[in-house]
């Protein structure tokens, strides 16, 4: 997985509040078997007429968002299903971090096997940084993981929580699956004790 | 000790290992897979050169892109980067060895059917599938959840899940239920009194004397929507009801194991005095027929009701209550009896069980749909159709002018030929109201299947109760 350490750039302002991955990416996309790929696709039906022009006035179609790396957006972002094409997506787009009052449980934890660093921040805090994304190309903000510090264009600094392991993961760009291999004795050990306790799972 | 809720007793039963930061790997009893999110994690396997770590605890089988009807065998029918993905999950199926109920099995249907029709969902068992509608499986007390690809590519290889513990929440539904109501009222009405955010970080454990009355079909319809919510998993803890669906299913444990299995499941209950991080109780008596008028999930309002404006909204709600009643085509103020509607869809794992399928015969025996209505009734197993057709239920609904097709996701999600086209209205007994979910630019209205059948009747949002 790809690290996540630091990141200046432009921020777009989506406040719609429940954007949900069917409007991330729609279900006509998540054929594809493959992981990449997905990024010409976010977003899709509000980004495109059907006829596959861009809607001028979506945010990420604006001149000044074309090549955000930052999403500010409304509350209860993600919800619905849980399939990864959506961070896939946007990880795929360019965008490395996502910022809400709230996210759904499933994409939030997707976000971080995929370089995505989504975070959580108080109504006020998150309308400071839609006010300063909203100011376009020129204000770029800066996210900082290691320090858990984002930085407006006007040099406003806002502090965010993040667990522990997941940022360690997410700054060491780890492999889930290899650090769960190491313990592997502790999972026999269970796996063992259970088929006797529950011989009929 | 101090008393436990049944999630801390679900999760502490499955604890493989705890790291200094509570990071926990949690042990997973059941996978089930199916085409759309397993391809890239079987590829991630094969790159890395892994095997499956528990085959015996793996069941795939391919639902959301398959045609449900008659003659799909036939290539044809799939386009041609759906017909790659069933492909995908029969070849890694095949190759890593886990139970599989292909297309031209009659056991197949959506995955969250067939898992507890077949035995495979059990109480106090952990479930993952790489789908969020997952939280089906709490009906039974099991903890079951969506996860990711990458958690699916985990957990194939691992048989264990990095987790953090979710808070508690109940949400108690008091009293009985009244005539025309439903467990999808029940769960809609939930919804609608906590948002769609609202559960975010708990896992919710339904009680009460309205729950406890519910079939298993109905529990099912109750935990799958709670993710909807916004919480990990629904649960609702067994009792008689759920031994005796599961007793004698092809996979449930037998004699001994049995006895085993049942003196376990039995300790499978909240504490008196357990903590709830959140309580949330409806009166059953107070909850009526509803309809979503907009397209997320928490929009719902009883079928007496209108339509609201987006001035009766605050904060970010307003903008997307007007982006909404654009999208839905409605008017603030309309009666919500009053609209129109062209498609009725029958089906999905929160409404394609064979209860709510007698539900659906109960309202239109000997009646026919309105003239040029596109209604459809897809079953959510194989199984479950055979049975409809055993008990009549097949003839009434060919009968009044439903087609009658065969197993699948079909219209839920339309990633198969089954869709809505643009400005289409369906009454939708499915899960999600999202813009575009059953096609581009369809409208979708989430009801009971009850409901579903009043409006394939009357052509228009119906109150069930003035039908009965």
């Amino acid at each position: 997985m790809e690290k996540f350490e630091k990141l200046t750039g432009i921020a777009a302002p989506m406040p719609l509040v429940n954007i949900d991955t069917d409007m991330i990416i729609p279900k006509i996309f998540l054929k594809s078997i493959a992981r990449t790929g997905f990024g010409k696709n976010l977003f899709d039906e509000m980004r495109f007429n059907r006829d596959g022009t861009e809607i001028e006035d979506f945010v990420l179609n604006k001149p000044q968002y074309r090549s955000a790396e930052i999403l500010v957006a409304g509350d209860n972002f993600g919800c619905g299903s849980s399939r990864e094409h959506a961070p896939w997506a946007i990880a795929d787009f360019g965008i490395k971090c996502v910022v809400s009052t709230s996210f759904a449980d499933i994409f939030f934890n997707n976000c971080f096997k995929n370089g995505i660093l989504p975070i959580v921040l108080p109504q006020e805090q998150v309308d400071l940084l839609m006010k300063d994304a909203e100011k376009g190309a020129n204000a770029r903000m800066t996210v900082d993981l290691e320090s858990q510090e984002i930085t407006t264009s006007d040099g406003e600094v806002v502090a965010f929580n993040v667990d522990a392991f997941k940022k360690h993961c997410l700054l060491e760009g780890l492999d889930d699956i290899g650090l769960t291999m190491e313990k592997k004795a502790s999972v026999d050990a269970f796996e063992a004790q259970a088929s006797q306790a529950r011989p009929w799972v | 000790m101090s008393p436990k809720t049944l999630y801390d007793k679900i999760w502490d039963a499955h604890v493989a290992h705890v790291s200094d930061d509570g990071t926990t790997l949690l042990y997973i009893d059941r996978h089930l897979v199916h085409e759309v999110t397993s391809a890239q994690a079987f590829e991630g396997l094969r790159i890395a050169g892994r095997k499956v770590h528990a085959p015996d605890k793996t069941i795939a089988v391919p639902d959301h892109n398959v045609p449900t009807t008659q003659g799909r065998e036939d290539p044809a029918q799939m386009t041609e980067e759906s017909r790659i993905q069933v492909a995908a999950l029969d070849t890694n199926a095949k190759e890593f060895g886990v139970h599989y109920y292909p297309v031209s099995d009659v056991r197949q249907g959506i995955v969250h059917i067939v898992g507890p029709e077949q035995g495979w969902t059990l109480p106090g068992m952990t479930v993952v599938c790489g789908d969020s509608h997952t939280a089906t499986h709490g009906a039974f007390g099991a903890l079951a959840h969506g996860i990711g690809t990458s958690e699916v590519e985990h957990v194939l290889a691992t048989q264990t899940l990095i987790q953090q513990k979710s808070k508690n929440m109940k949400v108690e539904i008091t009293g009985k239920l009244m005539p025309g109501v439903t467990a999808k009222d029940i769960t809609l009405a939930v919804i609608g009194e906590t948002g769609t955010g609202g559960g975010t970080g708990y896992v919710i454990e339904y009680t009460g004397e309205a729950i406890r009355d519910l079939s298993m079909e109905g529990r099912m319809t109750v935990c799958n929507m709670a993710i909807e919510g916004g919480a990990r998993a629904g649960l609702i803890a067994p009792d008689q009801t759920t031994y005796d669906y599961v007793n004698g299913r092809p996979h449930a444990p037998k004699g001994a194991q049995w006895e085993a299995a049942l003196n376990w499941w039995k300790t499978l209950f909240t504490d008196e005095g357990a903590h709830f991080d959140k309580v949330v109780t409806l009166k059953g008596e107070d909850i009526a027929p509803v309809v979503t008028w907009g397209t997320s999930p928490e929009d719902v309002l009883p079928i007496t009701g209108f339509v609201p404006s987006p001035s009766d909204f605050t904060g970010g709600k307003v903008d997307a209550a007007a982006r909404s009643i654009e999208y839905m085509g409605l008017t603030p103020g309309q009666k919500l009896t009053d609209i129109e509607i062209d498609t009725v869809f029958i089906g999905s794992c929160t409404n394609g069980r064979i209860e709510d399928f007698r539900a659906v015969a109960e309202v239109v025996k000997g009646k026919k749909i309105k003239d040029g209505m596109r209604a459809m009734i897809v079953p959510g197993s194989g199984l479950v159709r055979l049975q409809a057709e055993e008990e009549g239920l097949a003839k009434i609904f060919e009968d009044a002018g439903f087609e009658w097709r065969l197993a699948g996701c079909s219209m839920c999600l339309a990633m198969n030929p089954d869709q809505l086209s643009e400005g289409e209205r369906c009454a939708s007994t499915s899960n999600r109201n999202f813009e575009g979910r059953q096609g581009y630019k369809g409208r979708t209205h989430l009801v009971s299947p009850a409901m579903a059948a009043a409006a394939a009747l009357t052509g228009r949002l119906t109150d069930i109760r003035d039908l009965i």
